[in-house]
């Protein structure tokens, strides 16, 4: 299989990510969505590490993954803290930093 | 070859279809564990493409640590209110225009620029040339890395304390 091949299945899974960040409105959703979308940059940065024979690639998937854990650790926190504030998951709900 | 390939379209339709259950499909508990299979879906790409620590990183941190921790919170989030959580989707196909629009711009790109293939063969084992960046080329990010990680730890469980 050819470096394009990879590529491709990468963009589809970030697309689909894509898609459900835009579509999702509960806030666990999005960051369902999020995860997706890293995990597909992940495949690429591993996939052009092993086509060019430089393990760079490889050790930002590392970095990668760690931030992508502190993130979803974080977000899920700020998640649970809204729910005892404001009883609501939904992004459509937190709205009242508008003017 | 013929092998590499089949292993490449059984996992690519793997990944493909649960990526899709993902954001699809109603139950919001459902979904992280579509979220789950994909993630090992990629910990197999991985594999197909040498880079088995990775692969092992992936199972334990992510399809392990990700999944149990969003499983945690729909948990503590649900007995918060009682009720069951709500996982609807809105505006479907202006999001699947925007999203397929994006593909397409990313294909258009993809169709365009030479791209090797064959991979080039590693001078050494993978994860040993992965442990010694880590310490050499790549030693500060590292460090600031372990800093992070604190931070993140510190804050998530000060956020999720019990309330006073």
């Amino acid at each position: 299989m050819g470096l394009s091949a990879y590529l491709t299945l990468a963009a589809v899974v970030f697309s689909i990510g894509l898609f459900g960040v835009m579509t999702r409105r509960n806030m666990v959703g999005i960051l369902l969505g999020i995860e997706l979308m890293l995990n597909a940059v992940n495949i690429n940065l591993v996939a052009f590490s092993r086509f060019h024979g430089e393990v760079a690639g490889m050790v930002l998937t590392v970095f990668a993954i760690s931030i992508t854990v502190a993130e979803v650790a974080l977000g899920l926190a700020i998640v649970i803290l809204l729910f005892r504030t404001r009883k609501t998951a939904m992004a459509d709900h937190v709205d009242w930093l508008k003017g | 070859m013929t092998l590499e390939v089949l292993g490449f379209w059984v996992l690519a339709i793997v990944l493909v279809g649960s990526a899709l259950a993902v954001v699809t499909t109603k139950n919001l508990f459902h979904s992280v564990l579509w979220l789950a299979l994909a993630l090992t879906g990629t910990a197999g790409i991985f594999l197909m493409l040498n880079a088995e620590f990775l692969a092992g990183v992936q199972i334990l941190l992510y399809a392990g640590g990700v999944v149990t921790v969003v499983v945690f919170a729909i948990v503590v989030t649900e007995k918060l209110v009682g009720t069951r959580l709500a996982h609807t989707s809105r505006r479907v196909w202006l999001g699947g225009a925007v999203a397929a629009g994006f593909l397409g711009l990313l294909m258009s790109v993809l169709a365009e620029v030479p791209l090797p293939l064959a991979p080039v063969p590693m001078t050494e084992d993978p994860t040993r040339l992965i442990g010694t960046a880590f310490l050499t080329r790549f030693l500060l990010p590292f460090e600031l890395l372990a800093v992070l990680l604190l931070v993140s730890l510190l804050a998530a469980s000060y956020f999720a304390r019990p309330e006073e």
